[in-house]
């Protein structure tokens, strides 16, 4: 069984069609980058497999089970999970606070709980603390564990949502242009990070424009353009896919 | 632990008046009104502060807890205690349907949601007059017993408001560091990233809401026993948007910026009574200023300014032994 | 011929239309007023009311002191244009970079300052003003209409297509419209997007006011006049839809007559419960309002 199988995905915007007739399957423990020219559609492509978008016709199944109509919050309870084009750190907590939310699938307290502080609660609490921070230290930004999210910079803040999103243990991580305006350092470093993410077990769908990142890292490469599927494979054969290279370089 | 050193110097700060000063006309009297106003500012900023949900009648459970009080004891003749928990028991069931569909609204929308709402109940209070007296009110409730204990006089009363405050207090502090805390910053963040990490954010929403909204109804019920009294007037509009002043005054989403808050409105109509007419006027000029030069609250700033000043301190301290 | 009974309803429907028009229109101004505020700048002018109460209290004190009716008239809406003006400048630009809550309590901040200004100049008590061709009742089958009235629904027709053209026809009025679809845009292709900020706030004052003036003479007026009406015609902008000029109006309209015939046949005492009643239906069903565009995040 594959982890994630998209069937005759489809979503309109009034009589626009940004994705069309879209198929694909995911592995698991692969890193599988989708690409495309700019407006081909992969960050809407993000958002219907995470419900932010109904699409408007096809199917999204996740480890066999139907995902298509769930909301967001149980597609994300089902063990997926994903970072932001436009960053959406909350810049209102600090580093660790905002890892902690990461948390909140695994553990269970509630308002009147809290309120009260019982003994579960501040048991929890401290189980929550010592998970955020070994995802701080995955993604070495144990340092910057108290300092307030608005205070960092943007490459932190990057790796910061990563972090948050790791510390929720999915199977699933989609990444959306984790490596946009990052430097060269940053970018090697985002590199190791989401290997080291591959090898610990958590299947990757990355969606990037860097294409030395891409190429370095992929398993797997889909390319979409206009909404619809141009070619997938292995790193070298979409390289060398003539009906890519005439779509990337017909942007001009 | 500075976090129970800090809340165990302000529990004092309500205690020890008490017991030095029971019968001081502003332990008892204004002190009530203070702490009367600092749950209700407290309860309103785990819905706007930590949430970020804009509520501009608030006043409405107040009143609608006063009101179940009043109307189940006098007109009914239930027992006060009994009266007060149906009139929880009621809010919390308004505030829960009213939820759902009112939390999908945001910014201005919510806002002239929350105040149509606010509005509609006040002037229910005001025309539904064979049931609330309209707008000449309604007095002559019965006498409050807590645990045997009827509360029958002014220090009494005071005692009775000051640990239901410190109760508030407390339970805002802990919600704050909690995971419930968390969820509902993160609604405030990003609701988007929070549903991503697995938050019900519909139900988070909702769940601070009622729990607001029976926070102010309790508050609202023992107003009612308290001042044998209750009218139309104390619970509209304006009383509204004196509780958002007051959680904006000293900080959206911080507990004690909410009693600060109150504690700074509560007394200023004492202070401006000097200014007679000036009231009005002065108290529409200090709202504008603050928020916009302190959007943030004075008791944050105050927070911000002392973290600023410790860590240059030790900058320089560094930067000297170096 | 009708029998008597239908013919009495009709009769009543009559009438309330008639005053539903009327108090229609003044809702229809202010609802404006809210709406050029808020799609040149994204802010909800809660002091919106203020402004119809700064025209009527200001023109009626005018009037008192001696001035001609015309002048006062002319002079208070000048007034009120100032108020507007100020708070821009004072109140709004300085707060630019606030989030939504903090200016809508800048805005709240600066309906009570102006109201305790109006409380100190003009005191509590209750004004009118004389109505501006007299007040014998014109008959129109068998509903009665006052003159004041008729000069409320063609002023506000008037100030309205006044409005239309300046946005669609002048370059000022175009320009205002381009900061209200992007306001980076419009800097960059040389608009002067702080003046336009400024110019839509002077254009809502003056519609306030001209509302002030034309329902002076049919409600009293006092230094609190303006809460109700700034929030019903919030509720009216609501109900037509925030992003629209025409919306507003038409909100106005069709709220103002909701409520006459609410009160009407249901219950005046609950009147003005009718107005919060409609907008909650409105935002639960249909927030973006009956002529309004929805509204979507990009993430």
């Amino acid at each position: 069984m594959q982890l994630l199988e998209v069937r005759d995905l489809e979503k309109k915007f009034g009589g626009l069609k940004a994705i069309s007739d879209l198929n694909f399957s995911v592995t698991e423990r692969i890193i599988f980058s989708v690409i495309g020219p700019n407006g081909a559609g992969k960050t809407t492509l993000f958002n219907l497999l995470t419900n932010i978008y109904k699409p408007s016709g096809g199917s999204i199944r996740f480890l066999g089970r139907e995902i298509t109509s769930l909301p967001p919050y149980k597609i994300a309870k089902m063990g997926i999970t994903r970072t932001f084009q436009n960053l959406q750190v909350f810049l209102n907590m600090t580093a660790l606070e905002n890892v902690m939310v990461g948390c909140h699938l695994h553990s269970s307290s509630g308002l009147i709980a809290a309120a009260l502080r019982l003994p579960s609660v501040t048991r929890e609490e401290k189980k929550v603390r010592e998970m955020a921070r070994q995802a701080l230290e995955f993604c070495n930004l144990q340092d910057i564990a108290h300092m307030p999210a608005s205070a960092l910079p943007y490459g932190t803040l990057k790796r910061l949502e990563i972090a948050r999103a790791l510390a929720a243990k999915p199977r699933l991580l989609l990444m959306d242009e984790p490596a946009a305006g990052l430097n060269d350092t940053e970018t090697m470093e985002l590199c190791n990070l989401i290997s080291r993410i591959c090898e610990s077990g958590i299947t990757i769908i990355l969606v990037e424009h860097n294409m030395s990142l891409v190429m370095e890292i992929s398993h797997h490469v889909l390319v979409l353009n206009y909404g619809e599927l141009l070619a997938q494979g292995s790193p070298y054969e979409i390289q060398h896919n003539s009906e890519v290279i005439a779509a990337y370089l017909g942007e001009d | 632990m500075k976090a129970m050193v800090g809340y165990c110097l302000f529990a004092l700060s309500t205690i020890v008046p008490a017991i030095l000063f029971p019968d001081n006309y502003y332990v008892t009297v204004v002190g009530v009104t203070i702490c009367t106003n600092i749950v209700l500012a407290v309860s309103l900023n785990l819905l706007m502060g930590y949430a970020g949900q804009i509520s501009l009648g608030h006043a409405a459970f107040f009143g609608l807890g006063a009101y179940s009080s009043a109307v189940l004891t006098v007109k009914y003749g239930i027992e006060p205690w009994i009266a007060m928990i149906a009139g929880a028991f009621m809010v919390a069931v308004i505030s829960y349907i009213l939820s759902r569909p009112i939390l999908k609204l945001k910014g201005h929308y919510l806002a002239m949601a929350t105040l149509g709402l606010g509005i509609i109940v006040h002037i229910f209070f005001v025309q539904a007059d064979q049931l609330t007296g309209g707008p000449d009110g309604m007095s002559g409730l019965p006498v409050l017993t807590i645990f045997g204990i009827p509360i029958d006089n002014d220090i009494k009363w005071y005692w009775t408001f000051a640990i239901f405050m410190l109760l508030s207090v407390l339970f805002s502090l802990n919600i704050a560091r909690s995971r419930s805390g968390r969820a509902l910053a993160a609604v405030h963040g990003s609701e988007i990233a929070a549903q991503m990490l697995g938050v019900d954010t519909a139900k988070v929403k909702s769940h601070i809401f009622v729990f607001s909204a029976v926070l102010a109804c309790i508050t609202g019920s023992l107003f009612a026993h308290q001042q044998d009294f209750v009218s139309p007037e104390s619970f509209g509009f304006f009383f509204s948007i004196e509780l958002v002043t007051m959680v904006v005054l000293g900080g959206l989403g911080s507990t004690y910026g909410a009693v600060v808050g109150a504690i700074i409105l509560s007394l200023l109509p004492e202070l401006l009574i000097v200014f007679e007419d000036f009231e009005v006027l002065i108290f529409g000029a200090i709202l504008m200023t603050i928020m916009i030069f302190l959007p943030q609250g004075l008791f944050v700033a105050m927070e911000q300014a002392f973290h600023n000043f410790m860590n240059r301190r030790e900058q320089g301290a560094a930067n000297a032994t170096s | 011929m009708l029998p008597p009974i239908r013919n009495k309803i009709m009769d009543q429907l009559l009438q309330f239309l008639i005053s539903g028009l009327t108090v229609g229109s003044i809702y229809a101004l202010v609802a404006l007023g809210f709406s050029i505020i808020y799609n040149a700048s994204d802010v909800v002018n809660f002091a919106q009311g203020e402004f119809v109460m700064i025209g009527a209290m200001s023109a009626i004190f005018l009037l008192k002191d001696g001035m001609p009716y015309p002048a006062a008239v002319f002079c208070a809406i000048a007034i009120t244009v100032l108020v507007g003006l100020a708070l821009d400048k004072f109140a709004i630009e300085p707060a630019k970079n606030a989030t939504v809550v903090t200016t809508i309590i800048i805005t709240i901040g600066a309906s009570i300052f102006l109201r305790g200004a109006a409380l100190l100049i003009w005191g509590k008590e209750i004004y009118g003003l004389p109505p501006f061709s007299g007040d014998k009742p014109i008959v129109i089958g068998n509903a009665t209409i006052l003159p004041q009235n008729i000069w409320v629904m063609v002023g506000t027709g008037a100030a309205v297509l006044a409005v239309k053209y300046f946005f669609d026809k002048t370059l000022m009025g175009k320009a205002i419209m381009a900061c209200s679809y992007n306001k980076k845009a419009a800097f960059l292709v040389g608009i002067n997007v702080k003046q336009m900020l400024l110019v839509s706030y002077g254009l809502s004052a003056a519609l306030g006011a001209a509302a002030g003036v034309l329902v002076a003479p049919i409600t009293f007026m006092s230094y609190n006049s303006g809460v109700m009406l700034g929030l019903k015609g919030f509720c009216a902008a609501i109900l037509g839809g925030m992003g629209s000029s025409m919306g507003a109006v038409a909100g106005g309209l069709l709220l103002g007559i909701i409520e006459t015939i609410g009160a009407g046949f249901i219950s005046s005492g609950y009147k003005d419960a009718i107005a919060f009643f409609v907008i909650l239906v409105v935002l639960f069903i249909r927030p973006s309002g009956i002529l309004g565009k929805a509204e979507s995040d990009r993430v």
